[in-house]
């Protein structure tokens, strides 16, 4: 370390008590003769380490001065309202849940950004949703999603209305979106939060999201610029309920020819999933993993989850079998899903898998290996031959649903 | 045509274990690796240099000096050289300021056609930074890319995946890819590329070389603070069903009925 990096430890006051050591989530402080030492490529500069200290030998420091920052123009909570094909995302309207909640906190409106062609009827919907204000851009420029038209017009609406919070899905299209406009804005942008907040006393956005693959949650916060920034997985938030009677302000809005441009040219759009419900917005998943044994042992799967009227997922090594294709994988470098009901069969639950699921509220395991790792998290477990159960399990849930 | 690989250095997450005493993430002896989406960049940025026939591909990392490591193992694969950025005055960045550091480097790079990166790290998993570097350059950019249909010295035709299936966009070059797993299958390094490997230099460029504004980079270009890191609850303890097969089955689906039903 040298007096220039942004984290010291001042010897003098250091006393070696190791209280630091257990604080840093990132083990990145070692004792060496009795003082703390920080090991610069782990550490991130959380703080965890410099709150515990009780002899305040732990010191951070931002260089550049505190500047006053008068945020007062800034107000309002935006939800970006994805559309395809005209039809809003249930992810806008999860997001309208929250964003109420939070505009409610904070006794501000909760405004919609619609883009698209021919929307009227469909902000009307924002507004049964809990929208006060929907900003509408309408032209058959916006009808699909095209990075560069959607980046300026949403970063010339928010610098022009002054939003303190936008919220955006972490879809394809909103990670695409939102990351972009946060560079133009030099705002903060947290991704995946699964919690979202507002501090009582600053009034600020406390958006908590997993690292690591869920094994530690951190709360960000981006204190000193505007708008605060979040994007939220799908499922994570409860959608808000329609209630058509609610009175809301559709502002339409026309901007500069050039905003409209896109470099980029959207050819086609082509729909291959095999089944018909999107893994991501699916209440139950049913996925299979390597005990099927073979890519036709996959129809019980399938079977079961049509029961269900669920989407059919999958471990890597079955696609890497080739027994179904890859927009089918939950994991890590597949989907990350978070259903009410996610059925592992055959599945042993190597962690990359748990990553891509374990968030989801009941998890239920069928797998011969009692000591599969996929039973640490389920909540219920059989312990059995798929190929018995899971027939069994579709024939039960034909008679009673 | 020069290509540029961005690629990441992260912990292998088979072997990241929670400490029980201390209920921290345990990051001694962990193995670090190339991010998986990244292997997927750089064999892409390889094919589509062999493809053209000429060219190169420079793989860049911001990391600390460690992160050579990583570097080497792209060159072992094919990359032509490697650049790392490191400097204690990067620690503490965000995506904010990463993807303007790594911006700063393609730029003074120069002469770039295609910047590939993967879609996400797996240890942040935000996807912000290909997209934040895009915005930097001013460059068009497609995301989630799985394949490259059509590819010359002035325009591309790729497929980006979406949530039902996949959009076919034509975007002109220069332009930033972020790639997924299903766009090809990365190779392993050959003999000759290991050995090129070892003695490769590995040039490093400090926040000075890159000419970065002091503002913009590190914790002070950061727009985000971490201010809290907790260890989740962990999940409740589960319910193991047992019995005969006719009899497990009909108690689940009893069990899950309300769930599922709504």
């Amino acid at each position: 370390m040298s007096e220039n990096d942004a984290i010291q430890v001042i010897l003098e006051k250091c006393v070696g008590c190791t209280l630091c050591v257990k604080a840093c989530p990132f083990g990145a402080i070692t004792m060496k003769d009795k003082k703390a030492v920080i090991d610069l490529a782990k550490c991130n500069l959380c703080g965890s380490c410099a709150d515990k200290c009780k002899f305040t030998a732990i010191v951070i420091k931002k260089t550049q001065l505190k500047k006053i920052f008068d945020f007062s123009a800034y107000k309002d909570v935006w939800v970006f309202a994805e559309q395809k094909k005209g039809v809003i995302q249930s992810i806008s309207f999860e997001l309208l849940g929250k964003g109420r909640e939070l505009a409610d906190k904070l006794g501000v409106d909760l405004a919609a950004v619609l883009l698209g062609e021919n929307m009227e009827d469909t902000a009307k919907e924002l507004i049964s949703r809990g929208a006060d204000k929907v900003y509408l851009v309408d032209s058959p420029k916006l009808k699909a999603y095209q990075d560069d038209p959607y980046t300026n017009i949403l970063t010339e609406l928010i610098s022009k209305y002054k939003p303190e919070i936008v919220l955006c899905g972490a879809s394809t299209i909103g990670r695409s979106l939102i990351s972009r406009v946060a560079v133009k804005l030099n705002a903060g942008l947290t991704a995946d939060c699964t919690g979202l907040d507002i501090d009582p006393e600053e009034k600020i956005l406390l958006q908590t999201r997993p690292a690591f693959g869920g094994n530690i949650m951190a709360t960000i916060i981006s204190p000193n610029s505007r708008p605060q920034m979040s994007t939220v997985r799908h499922k994570v938030m409860k959608e808000a309920e329609p209630d058509l009677k609610r009175k809301g302000e559709i502002i339409k809005i026309k901007l500069d020819d050039d905003l409209y441009i896109s470099r980029t040219k959207l050819i086609d759009v082509i729909e291959d999933i095999e089944e018909t419900v999107n893994l991501a917005e699916a209440d139950i998943i049913v996925s299979g993993g390597r005990g099927l044994g073979t890519k036709e042992n996959f129809a019980i799967i399938r079977e079961l989850a049509m029961a269900l009227n669920g989407a059919v997922g999958a471990s890597r090594s079955a696609v890497d079998a080739n027994w179904i294709p890859y927009s089918h994988q939950v994991g890590q470098t597949g989907k990350t899903v978070c259903p009410k009901v996610y059925i592992a069969c055959g599945i042993s639950g190597q962690i990359q898998h748990l990553i891509g699921m374990k968030s989801s509220d009941i998890i239920v395991a069928i797998n011969k290996d009692p000591d599969a790792p996929i039973f640490s998290v389920a909540t219920y477990g059989i312990v059995g031959d798929l190929f018995k159960i899971v027939p069994l399990l579709t024939k039960h849930f034909k008679n009673i649903l | 045509m020069r290509i540029v690989v961005l690629i990441k250095q992260v912990p292998d997450t088979t072997d990241v274990k929670i400490d029980p005493v201390t209920n921290t993430l345990k990051r001694e002896g962990v193995v670090s690796i190339i991010n998986p989406f990244d292997m997927y960049a750089i064999e892409e940025a390889l094919r589509v240099k062999e493809k053209m026939g000429e060219g190169e591909v420079v793989v860049i990392t911001m990391g600390p000096p460690q992160a050579e490591v990583a570097l080497r193992e792209a060159i072992s694969m094919g990359c032509d050289r490697a650049i790392l950025l490191s400097d204690r005055k990067f620690a503490g960045s965000d995506t904010w300021a990463t993807s303007y550091t790594l911006s700063r480097a393609i730029e003074k790079l120069g002469d770039c056609s295609i910047v590939f990166c993967g879609k996400q790290a797996s240890d942040g998993d935000t996807a912000q930074v290909g997209p934040g570097i895009s915005t930097h350059l001013n460059i068009p950019q497609v995301t989630y890319v799985k394949k490259i249909e059509k590819i010359d010295k002035n325009s591309a035709v790729v497929e980006r995946m979406t949530e039902e299936g996949y959009d076919v966009v034509e975007t002109p070059i220069p332009a930033l890819f972020t790639v997924v797993k299903e766009i090809n299958e990365p190779r392993l390094p050959s003999l000759k590329g290991k050995m090129k490997a070892k003695k490769a230099e590995i040039v490093v460029w400090k926040a000075e070389d890159l000419g970065c504004e002091p503002d913009k980079i590190g914790l002070d270009g950061s727009p985000t603070r971490v201010v809290k890191i907790f260890t989740p609850p962990p999940r409740g303890g589960g319910r193991v069903l047992s019995g005969e097969p006719e009899d497990v089955a009909k108690e689940l689906a009893e069990l899950l009925k309300k769930d599922i039903v709504g």
